[in-house]
């Protein structure tokens, strides 16, 4: 028998038993449905994380005070734990390293900023002059923090566009002075939008001098100091040398905790692999659940046709014709429902990704293969046994059934 | 010589009882003979006709098939005697529902592997021959039982088989339709295909040439008439 003539076979019976056919296609086309969404999903949170790290700019290196190793866990150890602080002494001998090319400290807190009359809750931000190029923020109007003395706590600030119309309304802001804490600052510059990094906004964020932040938050210590390196090749370097000198200049105590950003992102792309694999293996139970139903249906569906199945024996079907009619009908129910399912997915993803541009949600090609591939396989695998089902009829009683 | 059935057996196990369907058959029939089957209910003549079609096989004894002896054939080898030697005549007439006509009888060729362009001429030539013309894309259920008949027949003659077995094939027809059945068997058989037709109907069971009773699983009558037709 032809393939062509099986396949033409195999198609005119699911032509014409329409609702049977409807059913099985639309178990396979929510299974491959989920697959793809659920993949997309992943996929789209893990393209989310990736921008946000490469918003912050590449080439950094992070230091953290206190050792991650024996207080458990890299944010607990910026919090408790610490053993000796960072101090902007420290931050400013990283400088001394021919590949570092800029180092910014940062001292971050909340605190509550007024300004005649009105106040509200702001985050705040004590850095250096470098943070403005190492973020890639730009100014709205005025000037960043000044360059100069990092020890130096001088009264000024630079605010978000939000704190400015919030604050000032439609007064200029920049020579204005406002109230943080219990302390005056005059504004000298206001940046200007940028995308947010980690749910902290550039336009609700008030920058100081470091060395104020510290005043006003009344720590000893820098919350983490951002190194970037003129070259991605050398952060391996940079680490040994944050490494050496904080130990050395601590007594020969190792107590910061230095984070690549590659390591970061790379533990972050592991845990969306996982993720995504996850909730894949979760939606192919559906296939499976899928498969099940072609199975049963193609029972029901042999038992319907028994006299079919003896009359093509008397016709000369041999087992193995019959065996192979029957699986090219679940095969190609199941491919077709995967199809389906491929369009109506990749279709949700785009409308997904249409209306929230933040979800960009486009499954990867391997994604899409293997749904249609595993599908496809469900079918063959589940049709086994009804098509061997029916090549063992016995062509006389099937015959007689009619 | 195209069948030679020496000493065949076939015994059911029903429950606990063993059945004799068929005793001791000893049973030579020649190319283009002309055979009619008779018998009450349960005489064996339907389990002979399946064994002769290739469809059941003897508990013991042998079955010479154009010399070949199909008891040691396996089940795909049958097949293939089956699709390519030997036509089926149901009383049901077997059409699939949802085929049309055309499809239905391209059915046999199509599981010989014959290709679509060459299949249609002979399919065409074996719905002209039962003048079914205009029916080519009828489905059964739009066509009358006597038509239905000759689509069945359209579909056991188009791979020119050298045999045609005919379950009780006027059975389910009125008796004008019945008559026409017979006479298109007996046109194909003067044409020189054996013809064997298992019937009830005593007198469709002396048109042919060579008449079997049976009786309990045995043949009890064996007439020949040189009766002209």
């Amino acid at each position: 028998m032809k393939t062509r003539d099986i396949i033409r076979y195999s198609f005119i019976s699911i032509e014409r038993a329409r609702s049977r056919t409807a059913l099985m296609l639309l178990a396979v086309a929510i299974a491959v449905t989920s697959v793809i969404l659920l993949i997309g999903l992943g996929e789209a949170a893990r393209r989310y994380v990736t921008r946000e790290f490469a918003s912050l700019g590449t080439n950094l290196v992070f230091v953290l005070p206190g050792k991650s190793e024996t207080t458990g866990g890299a944010m607990s150890a910026s919090f408790g734990g610490t053993t000796r602080p960072i101090t902007i002494a420290d931050a400013q001998a990283l400088t001394r390293h021919p590949s570092v090319s800029r180092v910014a400290p940062m001292v971050i807190g909340a605190a509550s900023v007024n300004r005649a009359g009105l106040e509200r809750e702001s985050v705040v931000q004590g850095t250096t002059a470098e943070m403005l190029p190492l973020r890639e923020w730009q100014m709205y109007k005025g000037s960043f923090l000044p360059t100069g003395n990092w020890q130096h706590a001088s009264p000024v600030c630079v605010i978000g566009r939000k704190i400015e119309s919030e604050l000032f309304g439609p007064e200029s802001s920049v020579g204005q002075f406002l109230r943080i804490g219990e302390s005056r600052f005059r504004v000298i510059g206001v940046l200007d939008h940028a995308p947010s990094t980690f749910g902290m906004t550039v336009d609700e964020s008030i920058i100081v001098p470091v060395a104020s932040a510290m005043r006003l938050f009344n720590t000893d210590s820098i919350f983490r100091i951002m190194i970037e390196s003129n070259h991605p090749d050398s952060i391996p370097a940079i680490s040994t040398f944050v490494t050496n000198t904080l130990k050395a200049r601590h007594h020969g105590e190792d107590d910061a905790t230095v984070i690549t950003q590659d390591a970061v992102h790379e533990t972050f792309n592991t845990i969306f692999n996982a993720l995504t694999l996850t909730v894949a293996g979760i939606a192919a139970i559906s296939l499976a659940v899928a498969g099940v139903l072609i199975m049963n249906v193609m029972l029901v569906s042999v038992s319907q046709r028994t006299g079919e199945v003896g009359l093509l024996k008397a016709l000369g079907a041999s087992p193995a014709q019959i065996v192979w009619l029957f699986l090219t009908e679940s095969a190609m129910l199941s491919l077709f429902g995967a199809l389906i399912g491929v369009g109506v997915g990749l279709t949700a993803c785009w409308l997904v990704s249409t209306y929230y541009p933040i979800l960009d949600m486009f499954p990867p090609v391997w994604a899409v293969g293997a749904g249609v591939l595993v599908a496809f396989i469900t079918g063959l695998v589940f049709g086994i046994l009804p098509a061997r089902q029916a090549a063992a009829l016995d062509p006389i009683a099937s015959l007689a059934k009619h | 010589m195209l069948i030679k059935l020496d000493r065949i057996q076939r015994i059911f196990q029903v429950g606990s009882e063993q059945v004799h369907a068929l005793q001791d058959i000893n049973l030579t029939i020649e190319k283009g003979e002309y055979l009619s089957l008779m018998g009450p209910s349960g005489s064996g003549k339907s389990t002979l006709l399946n064994l002769l079609g290739l469809l059941d096989r003897p508990t013991s004894g042998s079955y010479l098939f154009d010399v070949r002896d199909t008891t040691t054939l396996d089940d795909s080898e049958q097949a293939h005697i089956r699709n390519s030697r030997i036509g089926f005549v149901f009383q049901f007439f077997h059409l699939i529902q949802r085929l049309t006509a055309f499809e239905n009888v391209e059915l046999p060729l199509m599981l010989r592997g014959v290709p679509a362009s060459k299949r249609r001429q002979q399919v065409h030539a074996a719905l002209d021959g039962m003048g079914l013309t205009n029916r080519f894309d009828h489905r059964p259920d739009q066509l009358s039982g006597g038509q239905r008949q000759r689509v069945a027949i359209a579909r056991a003659t188009v791979t020119a088989p050298d045999l045609i077995l005919a379950d009780e094939p006027t059975g389910n027809l009125d008796r004008k339709s019945g008559n026409e059945m017979i006479e298109i068997l007996e046109q194909l058989n003067s044409e020189g295909m054996t013809l064997i037709v298992v019937t009830h109907d005593a007198a469709i069971g002396k048109r042919a040439k060579r008449q079997l009773k049976m009786v309990d699983g045995r043949i009890v009558e064996d007439i020949r008439t040189q009766a002209t037709t």
